[in-house]
């Protein structure tokens, strides 16, 4: 499917104008593309002692890797801890008894409001105060993504697990389950697997959000690949494009897994269907949750 | 409280909140323009310009902010001696905008876009069904109908935006987040007032928009 509903189908005329545009804007393009690479080439960016380490194997094998190494395991660390956090405080917000939904809402919108540089800061630089201990960068890093994409993702599943049909809990609780038992198999899986969209965005944005821990000298991608490997041979540029690449590619890669996983769901025809052909061929964003960012 | 008592302490968080305001501001105006203007590129008819969009956000809404950031500085200013301003904040502040907004921009398109997405059928048909070219079609027709159904996500990316100008603090600036960290370091017996002063007045800033934008988007919501 395309998008040509916002315009018709190009007749003779339509087509030449398109050639035109397509000329004209690929040739600003290409220019906007040549003044930038001007202006790298006169600062001396694209000298061959400044991308060369990234043939070497010590380059790879002593700075982008072990960062990617720690990058990923603070993702994944703060990605189950995440998922955890906000299933616990979903269902805690939902749940009957005000002296547990009310203050599991407190928590939820209190770091969702902080930003989590703050959160971090306090975590590394506040707890050892108190405690009369260091916390270790990991750590700060890891609970900081946890307190703040946990909140966000407790939303997510707050909102799944409102959108389930009533008749779903209903026909459980007929059959006689407990309230925890229809959480725990009816309400949570349904919304799990219609929340993936949002889920797997956030875990996007959480494996971004990584790069924070360079501000604390948490020796992942960033502090790595671009800090401390640009400290060594004066690549900043270089070092930086190269480890935004990596970057790219991973998060491309969680995004596609995520677009395979909503196809696979929708083909068994669980998850809802949206009423009415959109304009563009653009699946839809659904509401606000689902813009991570 | 002793610590807002001193003066000095009070001007630097109030000084950090504004720089963070500013920031959150030019940033919001840029990535709206910048980012209406991707979302109506990834739809036009002229390939190009869709690669271009699509470019854009697929490269800037996968790269960490810290990272466009920290490139901000150290790329366009300290190697490519690009500057906005003699007054060394000012010029931080400037480059911490570039970054904001060409990260955000990449959101804001994909809203609109999704946005875009709710309009109807039929509406882009009787649109071109009464001659109306892809510029005007987009401009009076799909655009305003897409703008009142994405201001809930629009909402949500502004909160996010004041939140993420925290990281501007990384290059050097001392907004709030930077402030926190050395009043925490030179108060240790007083970390968590600190901090909860810090986190109160961001949660009393984005609670209300957060709710203020639900009540806007119920309000301008079409109803279909």
């Amino acid at each position: 499917m395309s998008n040509t509903v916002l315009y018709d189908h190009p007749g003779p005329r339509a087509r030449i104008r398109n050639a035109v545009l397509t000329v004209v804007f690929g040739i600003a393009l290409l220019a906007l593309l040549w003044w930038v690479y001007r202006k790298f080439d006169e600062a001396g960016q694209w000298a061959g002692p400044l991308w060369k380490p990234f043939t070497e194997s010590n380059t790879w094998m002593n700075f982008i890797l072990p960062g990617l190494g720690q990058t990923l395991l603070a993702a994944a660390t703060g990605m189950v801890l995440s998922l955890a956090f906000g299933i616990i405080f979903a269902v805690g917000r939902l749940s009957e008894h005000r002296w547990i939904s009310v203050p599991a809402g407190v928590v939820v919108e209190f770091f969702r409001a902080v930003p989590l540089l703050l959160m971090i800061f306090f975590i590394f630089f506040g707890v050892p105060f108190l405690i009369q201990g260091p916390v270790p960068a990991f750590w700060a890093v890891v609970v900081g993504l946890t307190l703040y994409n946990g909140s966000v993702l407790a939303e997510a599943f707050r909102a799944g697990i409102r959108a389930v049909p009533r008749g779903q809990a209903e026909a459980a609780y007929a059959i006689g389950m407990r309230k925890s038992l229809v959480m725990q198999h009816i309400l949570v899986p349904q919304a799990a697997r219609s929340m993936l969209p949002v889920i797997v965005s956030q875990l996007v944005v959480l494996l971004k959000d990584t790069a924070l821990g360079y501000i604390v000298a948490f020796p992942e991608l960033l502090q790595r690949g671009v800090n401390d490997l640009s400290a060594n041979f004066g690549n900043v540029v270089a070092a930086a494009m190269v480890v935004a690449t990596i970057y790219v590619i991973l998060n491309s890669l969680l995004t596609m897994l995520a677009n395979w996983l909503d196809r696979r769901s929708q083909r068994r025809g669980k998850a809802p269907k949206e009423a009415g052909t959109p304009v563009s061929a653009v699946p839809p964003g659904g509401d606000g949750t689902a813009i991570a960012i | 409280m002793h610590v807002f008592g001193d003066s000095a302490n009070l001007d630097a968080t109030v000084a950090g909140f504004l720089w963070i305001l500013k920031l959150t501001g030019a940033s919001a105006v840029l990535a709206l323009v910048l980012g209406v203007l991707l979302a109506a590129m990834r739809v036009s008819p002229i390939p190009v310009l869709r690669l271009f969009g699509a470019g854009w956000v697929n490269i800037f809404r996968n790269t960490p902010l810290t990272l466009i950031v920290f490139f901000c500085y150290f790329g366009l200013y300290t190697t490519l001696g690009l500057t906005f301003s003699d007054d060394l904040a000012r010029n931080i502040y400037w480059l911490g905008v570039v970054g904001l907004s060409t990260y955000t921009a990449a959101f804001v398109c994909e809203a609109i876009r999704s946005g875009i997405n709710t309009v109807p059928t039929g509406q882009a048909e009787a649109a071109r069904a009464i001659g109306l070219t892809f510029a005007q079609t987009l401009r009076i027709v799909i655009l305003p109908q897409a703008g009142r159904a994405v201001v809930a996500p629009l909402g949500s990316i502004l909160i996010a935006l004041c939140k993420n100008s925290t990281i501007v603090g990384t290059i050097g600036l001392m907004e709030s987040a930077s402030v926190m960290k050395d009043l925490i370091n030179a108060n240790g017996d007083a970390v968590v007032p600190i901090f909860l002063v810090f986190a109160g007045v961001f949660a009393l800033l984005l609670v209300p928009t957060g709710y203020f934008f639900g009540w806007l988007a119920n309000r301008l919501a079409v109803k279909r």
